[in-house]
């Protein structure tokens, strides 16, 4: 893809340029593009004089980066101790039979991802669910039915 | 710019005089847990409703950090804790905010609004009746709820950065670290180390620059104090920290903060740059000659990155892999500098040494533990919520007595501690006064506070699954034992589960899970099979009945289970609707039966049955 690099220059002057700073300017790239496209990796690499095997490395150690495009509504289920025991598996499993995705994937229509994490410190609602960075607590599988309909909708 | 007493002293002043023309204060929480229950639409509703009535001058309507009390949420605090009210707006918001009004007005309290006992017959009025309230002690959460966090004005006003003035102009660097060594201090991360001698070993190592780092990479499942600390009250961490740059010799320091708490980034990021503009970073701070600069890094997903080696190697921008600890951090830590890195809630721990002594803090808690520890209460609990409690509190205190007990009457099975490097407890040890030294005898480990509470529903098998799955998906890959040892193990465990389980795979997951503890580089390895361990110690009937007889007793491993309908079934035929493999059959208003054959076991008809008919056997 084309890639905008007075927008990536931006990005790398902000973090002043300082290449221990490499993750928190593949994140601002990533807020941008809402994901980390492979040839801002190679266009950052360059310009901070990094080898690039060294720049993938660390585009892909970190889970909060991904160098795959996301869905439009990006679907994150938690599946922290709290919300495993609460039913957080169920809950994942409503998501991928209802949006026929698998999760760390996109559905076909480039709608939703569907995503895990290790825990988002909202225990005390487990199963918790978060949304383009909106929190639902307490789900269930019948409410999993209803979140997917307000966002699609919604779109 | 603040430079002595007298300055912070006129903050104080101007900030009593700044709220002194409001008549009441209403306390919002906007910890993350009430934000998801929509504490921003009670605050825009109140202030709404406010403005209507020209009230506005004279109520202080403040967002605070975290309650602790996250099950009830949204949280409402009137004044001093005068009055609480939970679950406020959760149902019908223009009614809470009509009975708020009233309450505001005419001091009325709202009965609807209150707390009751989970039994229902006792309601609570203020904060300080009720148990889960009452039994706590809050050091490190002092101010958490009780101020606005986006405000340094509120924090000095209560106290912030007097420690820090204190320590920079009456106390040398030997002192601080004298106060904190004979406190008694142990770091609240997992380990439980000495943190004046870790900072001893920092202060007297050779080179520099020497740096300080805070971990607020909290990345154990099942735990929110860091979260709730950074976003509640950022200043005390700040303020600890500087304290701790000034007694180590060092002039730079580094928050380490999860990538999923973006709330605790924003926070601290303005807590940062209050305090710049206030003179309490930077150069000549309280006109001691002393600089100091702290910086902000979000992580990046990585659970092994709250591992000190690890988070450093992410600092300095490489992949968060951890390396051998024969040479101490201390010595040679970021940037092969000397550095000091402890967990955030010990550095929060520090200015409250400072102000009110060593000997204060160390008369609080256990004979090896000393002072305050903040648990995150969760699982099948009644009152779950983030709980402080000094040292040496029972199991059952604060299970049964903060906790209220166990969700619908269950009963209890085990508490998870220490994250995926603990361990599960059993209902034996209830009475086991909780500290770092005896939860290690136990099998488990403190870790940084997380209590998962079981009942009888969850299968322990399962746990010790989940764990391993946890850890073979986190495990950095950098080791073998680690790499590949865990994935072993998951496969054997994952074999039981699924009722394929053989005579020989307990001996066999107790021998990788020893080779595995000893062989790996760091800490996430070298406990890793903690969980399954402690697992096998108290509850082998448990992996017998899956192994021997092929049943999951506590009816979670989906291929030892089966869902039946039960004859009370009224026919409402919800659950054949909602079924998504069409297996549920029967006509209306007449029981109705699963096809087992069909059946996916995903669990929609059980909870979708308003009338118990779902069961599992």
């Amino acid at each position: 893809m084309d890639i905008d690099k007075k927008k990536l220059d931006t990005i790398i002057k902000k973090n002043g340029g300082e290449r221990n700073r490499i993750l928190a300017i593949y994140q601002d790239i990533q807020s941008e593009y809402r994901y980390l496209p492979k040839e801002a990796v190679q266009y950052v690499c360059g310009r901070l004089d990094i080898p690039l095997v060294k720049g993938f490395e660390v585009a892909t150690f970190y889970k909060a980066l991904s160098l795959k495009p996301k869905g439009k509504h990006s679907v994150c289920v938690c599946l922290g101790t709290a919300c495993h025991l609460k039913g957080g598996p169920a809950i994942l499993e409503t998501f991928e039979r209802e949006l026929k995705v698998k999760r760390d994937d996109t559905t076909e229509d480039g709608m939703f991802s569907v995503d895990t994490v290790n825990c988002l410190g909202a225990c005390a609602l487990a199963p918790l669910v978060r949304v383009d960075g909106k929190d639902f607590g307490k789900t269930s599988p019948p409410t999993v039915k209803k979140i997917i309909k307000e966002f699609k909708h919604g779109a | 710019m603040i430079q002595s007493l007298d300055d912070l002293e006129k903050i104080k002043e101007d900030f009593a005089g700044r709220i002194k023309k409001y008549g009441k204060t209403v306390k919002i929480c906007f910890g993350t847990g009430c934000v998801s229950s929509g504490s921003q639409a009670v605050y825009d509703g109140l202030v709404g409703a406010l403005e209507k009535e020209s009230l506005n001058k004279k109520v202080r309507v403040v967002k605070t950090g975290c309650h602790g009390f996250c099950e009830k949420g949204p949280i409402v605090v009137f004044n001093d804790d005068e009055i609480f009210y939970q679950s406020v707006g959760k149902k019908k918001i223009e009614e809470d905010i009509a009975l708020l009004l009233d309450t505001i007005k005419n001091g009325k309290v709202a009965d609807k609004l209150l707390y009751k006992s989970a039994d229902k017959l006792k309601k609570f009025v203020s904060t300080k009746e009720i148990p889960f309230y009452a039994m706590q002690k809050k050091i490190v959460l002092d101010l958490n709820g009780a101020i606005d966090p986006e405000d340094i004005d509120e924090y000095i006003a209560h106290g912030g950065y007097s420690a820090l003035q204190k320590a920079l102009t009456a106390m040398t660097p030997d002192e601080v670290l004298d106060w904190v060594q004979k406190s008694g201090l142990r770091g609240r991360g997992g380990g439980g180390f000495s943190t004046g001698t870790k900072w001893k070993s920092c202060k007297d190592a050779h080179g520099g620059p020497k740096y300080i780092m805070a971990n607020g990479d909290e990345g154990d499942p099942g735990a929110f104090m860091d979260r709730s600390l950074m976003e509640g009250n950022p200043g005390v961490i700040l303020e600890g920290m500087i304290i701790g740059g000034y007694t180590i010799g060092s002039n730079q320091g580094y928050i380490y903060v999860r990538d999923e708490y973006p709330l605790a980034v924003k926070r601290l990021g303005i807590a940062l740059e209050q305090a710049v503009k206030y003179g309490f970073l930077g150069k000549n701070i309280f006109n001691s000659g002393f600089d100091f600069d702290i910086k902000i890094v979000r992580g990046g997903g990585a659970f092994v990155c709250g591992e000190s080696t690890a988070l450093m190697s992410s600092l300095e921008g490489k992949s968060g892999e951890p390396r051998a600890k024969y040479v101490h951090t201390v010595e040679k830590g970021l940037w092969d500098k000397p550095s000091n890195l402890n967990n955030v809630e010990t550095w929060a721990c520090v200015p409250a040494i400072i102000n009110r002594g060593w000997q204060w803090f160390a008369s609080i808690g256990s004979e090896g533990s000393k002072g305050t520890k903040v648990f995150s209460l969760v699982g099948k609990v009644n009152n779950t919520g983030l709980i402080e409690v000094p040292m040496g509190t029972t199991l059952r205190q604060i299970i049964f007595d903060l906790g209220d007990g166990i969700q619908n009457n269950k009963e209890f099975k085990a508490v998870q501690t220490g994250g995926p490097s603990g361990g599960c407890i059993p209902k034996e040890y209830l009475d086991t006064a909780v500290d770092f030294d005896t939860l290690w005898e136990l099998g488990s480990m403190m870790g940084s506070g997380g209590m998962i509470v079981m009942d009888d529903k969850n299968c322990m098998v399962d746990v010790a699954r989940y764990f391993l799955k946890f850890l073979v998906e986190e495990s950095c890959g950098k080791c073998v034992p680690c790499r590949e040892g865990i994935r072993r193990m998951l496969e054997i465990v994952e074999r039981i589960c699924d009722g394929e389980g053989d005579e020989g795979d307990i001996a066999h997951l107790k021998e990788l899970g020893r080779a595995v503890n000893i062989g790996s580089l760091c800490g996430l390895g070298q406990s890793a099979s903690n969980p399954v361990l402690s697992t096998l110690r108290y509850f082998m009937d448990e992996y017998e009945a899956h192994i021997a007889h092929k049943k999951c007793p506590a009816g979670v491993c989906k291929p030892l289970i089966n869902y039946t309908i039960l004859d009370n079934c009224t026919g409402c035929t919800l659950c054949a609707r909602e079924c998504p493999s069409n297996c549920i059959i029967g006509d209306k208003k007449k029981p109705h039966t699963i096809d087992t054959k069909k059946c996916i076991k995903c669990g929609m008809c059980y909870e979708v049955c308003k009338f118990g008919a779902v069961n599992v056997v």
